[in-house]
């Protein structure tokens, strides 16, 4: 045995030993959710057996998860509860006396073929109910980006440059419409592709790009920040609901 | 009809949606609302068709003892422990009709001080991350990182008690230059033209997208086997 293999199993002892006595004060699940922070927290590190495990329990985890808020928030009331409303009178009473839609085998329908994508031979069935999703967000998605996404922001870019109030001429807001109209312009030239980006054109693009940049920076902030606030409630966890050393 | 059909369902799909919001009437009335529930359906279904791949791929894993198997026995126990606590709502106080992440039951046990710590220490992970990126981008010297950086750090200060502290001095006309405000400014201004900008091009991707689904032109979603 090798000096750093030893101290390999020397060091899982003492984790075992430390937990198995944190387990008795704390409980199990305190327990083990300090020792899964602590196993992601040790990528810092390197890449371990500790954040392997922790990683690969999350994966096992969150698939059911979402598995089982799909099954009891959308099939059973919306699928099985309009389909048949008797039959899920046992776990949802107030559906049992329903009408029954029998357009609801619509999407029962595809959503079987969609599993046929585990069948190797079947697995061209799924294509169906795949090319109805797209149909559908696409049906609904360009109505929806146009209206929203696009009119609406034109319409809303297209403010006066020149803003007057109760107190006469408002410089402060001048300027904001200025910038807004100004950078929405340099933005949008900087993502036309189909003109090179020269001349007048190019100083606009030039501009585009500051204005993007200055976005990137500002979501750039938002995310650090709430990195950290989950970083500071991770702490927290650690320190006041694991080892008590908070209040 | 492995290719034809499904182009075919795309089209009428796309474009029964499309006359749908522009006749709000009887037979085209609820048809947008019914498509989307039958979308949301189908998406369960895709978690578990997902969710079924996933048990494959990592049994497949442990019966051919390949590389790191045993972690593989770690997803296969946390994704069967948490199947079983949601489906049968397992130490559920409501019983069978109770809330599925009702407190004090096994899923919302195993939620909150399995999946919650996970998840959470997953995305703070993250901050060390970004912050080592931060550093990449300021030695890269160039214009755009130091304009990026600026207004970071602008908007990081300008959210803290601590940026209002540093410039609390500023008062009166220089008001503005107070990080909060300059923050509140770069948000509002120059933040949401850049957003406009973006969310314009993407409203332009996204509707030329959908055209080109609806007239069946684009087909690489169906895979590459031919008829």
């Amino acid at each position: 045995m090798t000096r750093r293999q030893l101290a390999t199993y020397i060091f899982f002892g003492v984790v075992v030993i430390l937990f198995a006595i944190s387990v008795a004060l704390k409980g199990f699940f305190v327990t083990f959710g300090a020792f899964l922070t602590l196993a992601i927290f040790s990528f810092l590190y390197d890449d371990n057996p500790y954040y392997k495990f922790a990683e690969h329990l999350f994966v096992g985890v969150s698939a059911a998860y979402w598995m089982c808020m799909g099954f009891w928030g959308t099939m059973v009331p919306n699928l099985f509860g309009r389909l048949y409303p008797p039959m899920v009178g046992p776990v949802i009473p107030a559906l049992k006396d329903n009408p029954s839609d029998p357009f609801m085998l619509i999407p029962l329908i595809l959503g079987i073929m969609l599993l046929m994508r585990l069948s190797s031979k079947a697995g061209w069935i799924s294509r169906w109910a795949l090319a109805f999703v797209v149909g559908t967000t696409a049906g609904l998605n360009l109505v929806r980006y146009l209206r929203s996404d696009f009119i609406q922001q034109i319409s809303s870019t297209a403010m006066p440059l020149y803003v007057t109030n109760s107190a006469g001429f408002s410089l402060g807001e001048t300027i904001s419409n200025i910038v807004i109209f100004i950078g929405v312009m340099c933005g949008l030239i900087y993502f036309f592709f189909s003109k090179e980006h020269k001349g007048a054109f190019g100083a606009g693009a030039r501009a585009g790009v500051i204005v993007l940049m200055i976005t990137f920076g500002a979501s750039f902030g938002y995310t650090v920040m709430a990195r950290i606030s989950l970083l500071v409630g991770r702490m927290q966890y650690l320190l006041d609901s694991w080892l008590g050393m908070i209040g | 009809m492995r290719r034809t059909f499904p182009i075919l369902i795309t089209v009428v799909v796309g474009w029964v949606l499309i006359v749908a919001d522009f006749i709000p009437h009887k037979p085209f009335g609820n048809l947008g609302d019914d498509f989307a529930l039958y979308f949301d359906i189908i998406a369960v279904f895709a978690f578990i068709l997902g969710g079924g791949n996933l048990f494959r791929i990592h049994l497949t894993k442990v019966q051919k003892k390949k590389k790191d198997w045993p972690f593989s026995i770690v997803t296969l126990g946390g994704f069967i422990v948490m199947l079983a606590a949601g489906l049968f709502k397992i130490g559920n106080p409501g019983g069978i009709q109770g809330d599925v992440a009702a407190v004090g039951s096994l899923f919302n046990d195993m939620y909150m001080q399995i999946f919650t710590p996970l998840q959470a220490s997953m995305f703070a992970l993250l901050a060390f991350f970004v912050g080592s990126a931060s550093y990449r981008a300021f030695r890269a010297k160039t214009t755009e990182a130091t304009i990026l950086l600026i207004a970071a750090f602008i908007v990081l200060l300008g959210r803290t008690p601590f940026g209002l502290w540093l410039t609390s001095g500023l008062t009166g006309d220089m008001s503005f230059l107070q990080l909060p405000n300059l923050t509140d400014w770069i948000m509002d201004v120059p933040n949401l033209a850049g957003q406009r900008a973006i969310m314009i091009g993407i409203a332009l991707g996204v509707i030329s997208m959908s055209l080109r689904l609806i007239l069946g032109v684009e087909r690489t979603y169906l895979g590459g086997d031919s008829d």
